[in-house]
Formats: structure tokens, sequence, C-alpha cells
């Protein structure tokens, strides 16, 4: 499957496609693009002794019990795939090393010896919704959902209006040290955020805001990569309107705010999206700088349960989408802005 | 930039508000691996009770957050004012001795001397109390039973060596047709145990590490041969790079593998996961020339110097090592207890099966077998240079990156960097 | 349901103008109107300066200290030491013969790593562009299949792709049931490599595919007409006026993605953990386990190795930015 999709798009470069393959390759795209999403959508439904089967099944299975009289508890049901009562479907009483003592559930009187290799549980459709019960129940999700929405909100409006100020100002003046400063912007992309870690834990250790929202907000608010997109947008805008204004006594703040900024909606639109989707996804950062749990955004209140030496795959899976659950939401709506938005202020 | 700091000023003001609603309130920055930080959440409420005024705070966090934030936020003067760990030699510079707070700081010692000793980096004199054991473990194998009854092969008893357990099992795997007869976690803590077994000294009689000899480069040896040869699962090592952690309790679950060389903390999942799928038991650790040992190890409760409490903190600890505490956390947590007393009268574990019962009190009973050697390696503050060493060049070895010659030539080196570095 | 949403925010947007409309005359009048651009220059170069260039300027201390501690007042200085230990090396091509082997063994997968998803990524991007530029049915919801996987974290695509990948994942089971061999795609090093360029561009491509396919609508219709008068063949079309027109996005699209290969850790580290071995083991990886996750932290050759990274590609874009001017097309 792989292979043809690989030989089929070299293909593209000769530019003698035909319609057939180009929806072959698009609709092999939507199957490679959302299928494992989905696949692990469907997966976190699933119990955590069902995760561990190979192969999977397709859909959420939970074996099922049923009552059988005489016993207080429900018993799991088995089909028989060999040996003297091979068809019938039992329900399993105990197993006792490699024997199952099981009985017929018509017929609870008499019991049966069927060795566990000639049985195989009977299942059938059921979501494990205490993968997510289980993550709600330990914390509180509204007050971990409003922290992660504030710090959200507030460092987008931030980030918009500082970054598209620097951008303005370094696509619509003449000033001496103007590319100096955008090269000096454009260098820090090239360090590792990874590295700057423990020195911007020291800077803001040392103005005490450490613990508070405002330790996570500041130092994410001021991108390059949002400086340099603005700026390459706003270059596109012509030097006349503005002039044009100017020639009206506008000041510059308004030259600024009534125009270059409605000017520029489609890259604004673009750097909301980013900027909600790194500080929505942003972990590393605010697990150093927030230890209380009370100012814990979600994405660290849901880690909480990764331990040292387990990983449970439901907890980890149902986590998982529970965190790309929103920002899935928020594209669905906005996705229609969000393409034509990226589309419009790409670079030039 | 006045807005800035209007802000800053804000989010202050309601720190302080928020500190000074108690007389003392304590924050505990726990991570779990199952239910440890509820249980506690739930036994503070006795303290609390006890100690009108002293509240406290337990904050459940990534282990993730343990080890990369906790250093950096202590080094800074930040941070929570007890944490669960388990870098306690690593650590051992921040915490606070509380031995003035305690009650009775000899029962203390009695009780918990042999896990103590391991925060006492300060020389032969420090007799301090810093942080106390909530999770003892041990590592030691765990056998799929049900396997070995099917192929027929019977069950190497105590005192057989690692290579007639790996015979047994293979010949079990070829039976059943399991895909995997061993499996060793990818952790340099779990490889020191039969290392450690085959003859390994670690240290010299300074107490500094020579981690490569003659025994561990025999175990070493075996060890790549086995991952060659299918005996042991290859995935678990080769599968990662660096010092990833990896364990095979996926494989033993779903019943694909018939021996896992793990450790205690497995025995509430397996009782969990694997329900009535097999039978499985914990068996004691397979010998070599040098011994049949595992490696203690586990996670403690520790107080940092940086409190503005120091008295409550202490009171706190002093509380968390109260015999009739830990059995009831201990209870709930199904791990072995690090105190001796408990260690003797053992622990009535909740809603525990037959099977996870059985395993808990082998791995009890292995615990007071462990070699000295084993002891001295938990207690080493730079262990974990030592482990993260092992689990990167053994794997290079594995896969053929490096020659075995030369992975053990890199774990002298880079051992011998790290501690010169962390002086 | 959106119209108070809209209310409050065109509400907000003016008021916002008022508020800082007065004091920002007052400078204007200080200042003139062109030395104004470093009053809109300020809040931005002052969080910068306080949370980018300050800790950039702090690691040159840590890069020449040494020891484990974290406060730099209590690290001794040992000079270029940390720099030299990472060169020093008999063979560059042989990571056996350096005296840090793994930090040349993530060189050199990382140069791989880069070559090889750059030049997979811009190809995919480009054939996508294309497509998503003719005009076919449905084209928005195609355009947002390719990006919604940009949308997720980084951690989030290595563990749906893990989920996929791993030895009793799915991807096997399915070729079990078809009677095919399986493979144990993580844990085999050239499947794993595999496996890492390819999630890679899954996570990333969309992104790309998008800022071409504004590139390529930028082009104004009435050259291709033009082309076509002449009678050109699809071929020529593409490589003398698509490819030509496309120049000055590609390099963005070039810069731009060169800077995150380079980079690339999260998805990679969570996926395979850079094994087997050390085969998918990148730059990155070596620097964060070398200063965080190993003990004791070696702070200084970790930020001594993100310096070395830092000047390299600093290096390679301005080639980058050179080689697209002395086309002489922008």
């Amino acid at each position: 499957m792989l292979r043809s999709f690989l030989t089929r798009t070299r293909g593209r470069g000769r530019l003698d496609l035909t319609d057939w393959l180009t929806f072959g390759y698009l609709a092999l795209a939507v199957v490679l693009m959302f299928g494992p999403v989905a696949w692990m959508a469907l997966s976190s439904f699933k119990t955590e002794s069902a995760l561990q089967e190979y192969p999977p099944s397709l859909l959420p299975l939970a074996p099922i019990h049923v009552e059988v009289e005489g016993y207080d508890e429900p018993l799991q049901l088995f089909r028989v795939t060999g040996g003297e009562h091979e068809g019938k479907l039992l329900a399993q009483v105990r197993r006792i090393g490699l024997m199952s003592q099981m009985v017929d559930p018509q017929n609870p009187g008499e019991r049966l010896q069927v060795n566990i290799n000639d049985r195989v549980p009977e299942r059938e459709f059921a979501l494990a919704v205490e993968n997510y019960s289980a993550l709600f129940e330990r914390f509180n999700f509204a007050l971990y959902f409003w922290n992660s929405v504030f710090i959200t909100v507030i460092a987008t409006v931030i980030t918009i209006l500082f970054n598209s100020m620097a951008a303005f100002a370094l696509s619509k003046y003449r000033f001496r040290g103007r590319t100096f400063v955008f090269i000096l912007i454009i260098a820090t992309l090239m360090i590792p955020p990874t590295i700057n870690l423990v020195p911007i834990y020291l800077v803001v250790s040392e103005l005490g805001m450490v613990n508070s929202p405002w330790g996570v907000i500041w130092p994410a608010v001021a991108t390059p990569t949002g400086v340099f997109l603005l700026r390459q947008y706003m270059l596109t805008i012509p030097d006349d309107l503005l002039d044009a204004a100017r020639m009206d006594h506008a000041s510059e703040w308004r030259v600024y705010w009534r125009i270059v900024l409605p000017l520029s909606a489609p890259a604004l639109a673009v750097l909301v999206i980013f900027s909600v989707m790194w500080r929505w996804n942003d972990f590393l950062w605010p697990l150093i700088v927030l230890t209380r749990s009370e100012q814990f955004t979600l994405q660290l209140a849901l880690n909480s349960f990764q331990g040292d030496l387990q990983t449970s795959w439901s907890n980890l899976l149902a986590m998982t989408v529970l965190t790309l659950l929103p920002i899935t939401i928020v594209f669905a709506f906005l996705q229609k802005y969000i393409t034509t938005g990226i589309a419009q202020s790409g670079v030039k | 930039m006045k807005s800035r700091h209007l802000l800053s000023g804000i989010a202050f003001a309601a720190l302080v508000a928020a500190s000074s609603a108690s007389a003392a309130e304590l924050r505990f920055a726990c991570y779990q691996d199952g239910v440890e930080c509820d249980a506690w959440a739930e036994q503070f409420k006795a303290f609390e009770a006890e100690n009108p005024g002293t509240t406290v705070a337990v904050d459940v966090v990534p282990y993730k957050s343990i080890v990369e934030s906790l250093p950096l936020q202590l080094a800074s003067g930040e941070g929570p004012d007890l944490a669960r760990v388990t870098d306690l030699g690593g650590l051992a510079k921040y915490m606070l001795d509380v031995t003035p707070y305690v009650a009775d700081a000899a029962k203390l010692e009695e009780q918990y001397g042999k896990t103590l000793a391991w925060t006492r980096v300060n020389g032969p004199d420090d007799k301090g109390i810093y942080a106390i054991m909530d999770q003892q473990t041990a590592t030691g194998p765990f056998v799929n039973k049900t396997l070995f009854d099917q192929a027929g092969v019977d069950m190497p008893g105590e005192g057989a060596t690692y290579e007639e357990w790996a015979a047994a099992a293979k010949k079990v795997a070829e039976a059943t047709q399991t895909p995997y007869p061993m499996a060793l976690d990818r952790s340099g803590h779990r490889y020191a145990g039969p290392a450690i077994s085959y003859g390994a000294a670690l240290f010299d009689e300074n107490g500094d590490p020579i981690t490569v000899d003659d025994g561990f480069r025999a175990f070493s040896e075996q060890f790549v041969a086995w991952n060659e040869d299918g005996t042991v699962a290859k995935e678990v090592w080769a599968g990662a790079g660096g010092a990833t952690y990896q364990d095979a309790a996926k494989e033993f679950t779903n019943g694909s593998l018939v021996m896992y060389l793990s450790g205690s903390w497995q025995i509430g999942r397996f009782g969990r996961d694997i329900g009535d799928a097999f039978d499985w038991l914990a068996v004691p650790a397979p010998c070599g020339p040098g011994g049949c040992t595992g490696i203690p190890g586990g996670a403690a409760i520790a107080a940092f110097k940086h409190t503005k409490a120091p008295e409550e903190l202490g009171k706190l600890l002093d509380f968390i090592a109260r015999e009739d505490v830990q059995a009831k956390v201990l209870a709930k947590t199904k791990n072995i207890p690090a105190n001796q007393a408990l260690q003797v009268k053992g622990i009535d574990y909740e809603n525990a099966t037959d099977a996870e019962k059985a395993a808990l009190t082998a791995f009890g009973n292995a615990l007071a077998g462990f070699s000295p050697v084993a002891f001295q390696f938990q207690g080493y503050k730079n262990n974990r240079a030592i482990m993260n060493a092992t689990v990167t060049r053994i794997t290079q070895a594995i896969v053929g990156e490096l020659s075995l010659d030369e992975a053990l030539d890199r774990i002298d080196a880079d051992v011998k960097e790290a501690v010169a570095a962390a002086q | 349901m959106l119209a108070p949403v809209t209310t409050a925010a065109s509400y907000l947007y003016r008021a916002a103008f008022e508020l800082f409309e007065r004091p920002m005359l007052a400078i204007q009048k200080m200042t003139g109107a062109q030395k104004i651009a470093w009053v809109f220059l300020l809040p931005n170069l002052l969080i910068f300066g306080l949370f980018t260039f300050l800790p950039i300027f702090l690691n040159f201390f840590y890069a020449t200290s040494g020891s484990d501690r974290i406060l730099l007042s209590e690290r001794p200085y040992v000079g270029l030491e940390n720099f030299s230990s990472l060169l020093a090396c008999e063979n560059y091509l042989d990571p056996n013969s350096c005296q840090r082997d793994i930090f040349w063994r993530a060189v050199h997968n990382t140069s791989w790593f880069v070559v090889l998803q750059v030049g997979f990524m811009i190809l995919f991007s480009l054939v996508t562009a294309l497509i998503l530029n003719r005009n076919i049915p449905l084209r928005g919801f195609f355009r947002s299949v390719f990006f919604y996987p940009v949308l997720l974290s980084p951690v989030v695509v290595a563990l749906i792709w893990k989920w996929v990948l791993q030895r009793y994942g799915v991807l096997n089971a399915g070729l079990e049931a078809q009677g095919l061999p399986i493979v144990n795609w993580l844990v085999e090093a050239d499947w794993a490599f595999f496996w890492i360029v390819f999630v890679s561009i899954w996570a990333h491509m969309g992104f790309y595919t998008l800022i071409l396919l504004a590139g390529l609508q930028a082009i104004p219709a009435d050259v291709y007409e033009a082309a076509e008068m002449d009678g050109a063949s699809k071929w020529r079309v593409f490589s003398k006026i698509t490819m030509p027109l496309l120049m000055p996005t590609m390099v963005v699209v070039l810069v731009l993605s060169l800077i995150r290969a380079v980079q690339a850790f999260d998805e990679i580290f969570v996926l395979t953990g850079g094994g087997p071995g050390s085969a998918t083991l990148l730059l990155l990886q070596f620097i964060y386990e070398t200063g965080f996750a190993f003990r004791p932290q070696l702070y200084g050759l970790a930020a001594a190795a993100s310096l070395l990274m830092a000047a390299v590609l600093m290096v390679l874009t301005l080639l980058q930015l050179r080689a697209a001017r002395g086309r002489g097309e922008d």
C-alpha cells in the first residue's frame, strides 16, 4: 500500500495526471491522515486488558457475563471450540490450572470440565467509558480547563498585539538598526528551545513569577515566528495607503490600529491559530513553572497519572483524545478561515 | 511595561493571600504509579486533625516533573516543601534533617535505618533523617506458571542458576509456541541484579565505582548472547535508545512471555490485568557465581531545606513514618514495607488476590536476602550515572553499533566522567 | 450565537484604540513620526530581551563552565573544554573514534534526517499543493485533511503512531491478516529511521503545503494562458513558469523546514526513544539527555552542543538566503 503511494506520487512530477490518480491520491491521504487518529480514538474506549490483545479487535469489545442460577456473581461466557462440548456456549465457574470448570447456563446443575485451550471468550460491543471517567474523577476538570483557557487566551491576545506592533515597525519604517533587529529576532529561531529552559527559569524565578500563570504567559508571547510571519505579510500592504492617511493627519497609532491591523487580518488569523495551538499544547514549560495543583493547566493535570514504572495505555489514550478534542473542535469550526488565512498570508 | 508589573503584582498579592490563609501550609509534590498519592492524601486528613493549623496540600505531578523540574526548582530555592522522589542521593543536598522535630529518632533509625542510609551523603558521621521510604521495591522474576504446566516442564527450584532458568523458559516457549522465553526491563537498575549475581563487585574497597569487572563482563556477554539467540525479548532493549525506560509488562500480561525479570511494583497491575487468564508467580531470583540477588529500590518522601515551616514539616515526616500510617497506605498501594517492624508483622493488603498476596510475600522475603552490594549500589549517590551508561552502551552492543568490549570501555569512561562532574 | 461575540470584540477593538491613542500621540510629539518605530518595537524587544536574549547570553556562561551545578555562581570556569571535548575526534565519519561518540552519531543521524525529511517533505508538499491548486471538488475539505496533523502536539503525534507501529500494533495485525510477514518496525534500525522520517513528514507537511499553495495562487493566470497559446507542454510550463515563479516561496519553505528538521525532537523521542541503539537518536535528544534526563546533568556540555548547532544552522540559513538572492529573482 505504501509503496504504491510512493511510486504514484513520484509520477506526479511529470504532470501527466488523470483525475483518477488525483482522487486516488487524495483518498489515500484521507486514510493516512485521519486513519491513525481514528484508530487511537477507537482504542481509547477499550479496557486495559483488551488493549493488551493481539491481534486487536477493530471495535471495543468486552467479555459477556451472565447470571447463572445458583451462583452469586455473574459468570463469564465462553464458546467451546474443541473437545466433547464443542460448539456449546458455557459459563465459567473457575479455572484450575489447565482445566476450566464450566456450566451450561440452561442446565446449571451439571459441572463440565473443559481444557483452557478449547474455549474462547464471548464478547460484545462495549465502550470502556471508565478510561475517561477515571480521569475526570481524579481531578477538578473545570478548574484545569479554565486555567488552560486563561493562559491560552491572554497569551494569544498579548502575542498578537506585541508581535504585530513589532512587525509594523519593522515593515513600515526606515530607521537605523532595522535590519539588525530583524536578523536578531530571526536568529533566535536557531537556538533549540529546550536548552533555554534553565536560564529562563532563573529569570522567571528572579522576577517572582514562579507558580503564577504569568510565569507561563510572559516568556511565551514574543514569538520570532509571529514577527516573521506578520512582517512578511505587512510588506505587501502598499505604503500609499498609509501615506494617504498621514496626509489626513492620522497619528501613527491610528495608522497602525485602523489601517494596518485590519488589512493584516488573514495573517493575524494564522497567528491566532498557531498561538492557541502552541499555548494549549504547551507541556514542558508549565511543568517547570507551575508546581501548585490549583494552577495546573489541563495538559499537566492529564499527565499527572504518568508514573515512573508503569504506563497504562488505557489512561494514556483517553488522555490523548481529551487533549486533542478541543483543538479538533476549534479546527472543525474554523477550518475554512484557517486554511484560506494561511494560504493568503503565504510568505512572499 | 507598566502592565507587566501590575499584573505580576496582582498575581503576587494573590499568592501571598493564599499562603497566609492557614498558619502553615505544606505543599507535597507527589507522583504516582498507582494510588500512592490518593492514599497519602487520605491519611493527611488524620495529620491535619492532630495538628490544627497545619494543612497539607497534595499536588499530583507527572514523574517527569520530579526528575526534570524538581532539581531546577530546588536549586533556585523554589519548589514544594516535600516531594515523593526516587533519586535520593542526587537530591540529598537539598533535603532537611528533621531529627530535631521527630518524637523518637532512635526508633526511626531502628525501623528505617537501611533506607535512611541512602540519603546520607555527607560522610560516615551523617546521622540525619531526610526522607522516609513509602514504596520499598525489590527486583525479581515472575513466571507464567500455566505455560510451564502446559509444556509439562518442571520449574527450576530455589538456587537454580540463570542458565537453568533460561533453558527451562526456552523449553516452555518452544513447547507452547510462546514468542518470548525471557525478558528484562530496559533499566540499569534491573540489570545490576543479575550482574551482581554473576559476581560484579561494582565498587572498590573505598566505595568508589569500578562498574566493569569480570562479573559484570560475564553477565553482559551472557545478556548480549541471549538477545542474539532470542532467549530474551530483543525489542525491550533494542527497541529504544538513550536511557529510555521500557518494560515488558504487556507481553507478560497477554501471555506471550514465560519469565519476566522485573520487580515488586508490577504485582498490583498483574493482579488487575491478568485476572483469571493464567496463573503467575513470583519466584526466587536465579543465581550465579556471585549469589542470587535482586536490587532494592523505591520511592521516598523527602523534606526540603527551603521550607518556611521546618517544625511542621518534621512532624509530618514523623507522621509519615508511623507504623500504623504506613500499614494503612501500603495496604492500599500494595507495596512491600520499608519499615522493619512491618516487614516482620506483614501487611493486611486490601482487595488483594491470593496470587498478589503470595507474590508480595515472596518479594518481601527475598529482600531480606539481597546482597550487601545491592544495597550499596542503591545507596550510591551517583548510581544513576552507572545505570544510564549501562543501558545506553549495552543496547549499542546488542544492536551491533559497538562490540561488547567497546561498549564496556565506554561504560567505564561514561561513569568516570559523570562521577568527576558530580564531585 | 456569534453575534454577541462579534459585538464585544469590535467594542474592545475600539476601546483599546482609544485607550492608547492619547499617550501614543504624546509620545509621537516627542519622538517624531519616524523614531516612534522604536516605541512600537519596545514591548516585543523587552520581552525578547528578558526571556530570549538574556537566556541565550547566559548559555554562553553555561557552555564555558563545568560540574553539575545549576546556579551559575557555583559552576567553575572551564574555558572551551566543553567545545573541545565535543569536537575531539580522530575521524569525523566514524563516531566510534570520537570522544563523544553519541554526539557524533546524533550529528550523522540528524544530517541524514534533515536531507531525507526536508527533501521528501518539500516534494510531497509541492505535489499536494499542485493537486490542491487544481479546480477539484471539496478543495477546502482536502486542504484541511492535510493540515489537521499540524495542529496535534508532538507527543500526541508520537503516541498515535506508536500505537500503530508497535510489535503488537494494528499495522502488523493487518499484515498478518493478509498473510504477509510482520516486521518489528521500531526495532529494526532502517525501518525505525524510515518511520521517523515518515511520521515527521506526516505531521508537518500540511503547513508547507499551504504556504506553497499560497505561492501557486499568487502566480497570475495570464502567464499560463500565454504559455498555452504558444503550445508549450505541461512539463515545460511547470519547469519554465511555475517553478521559477514559486522560487521565493520555496526559499521560505526551505529555510523554515530546515530549522525545524535540525531541531526535531519530541515526536521522535516519544516514538523511538532514539533507538534501536542510537539509530534514530538526533542532536536535540543528545542535548536533552545530557542536560536534563541523565544524572548528573552535564548542562555545560548541552549548552555547548546547542551553540554549535545554532552556529551551523545560522550558516546554512544565510547560505540559503544568499543562494536565493544570487538567482536575482527577488
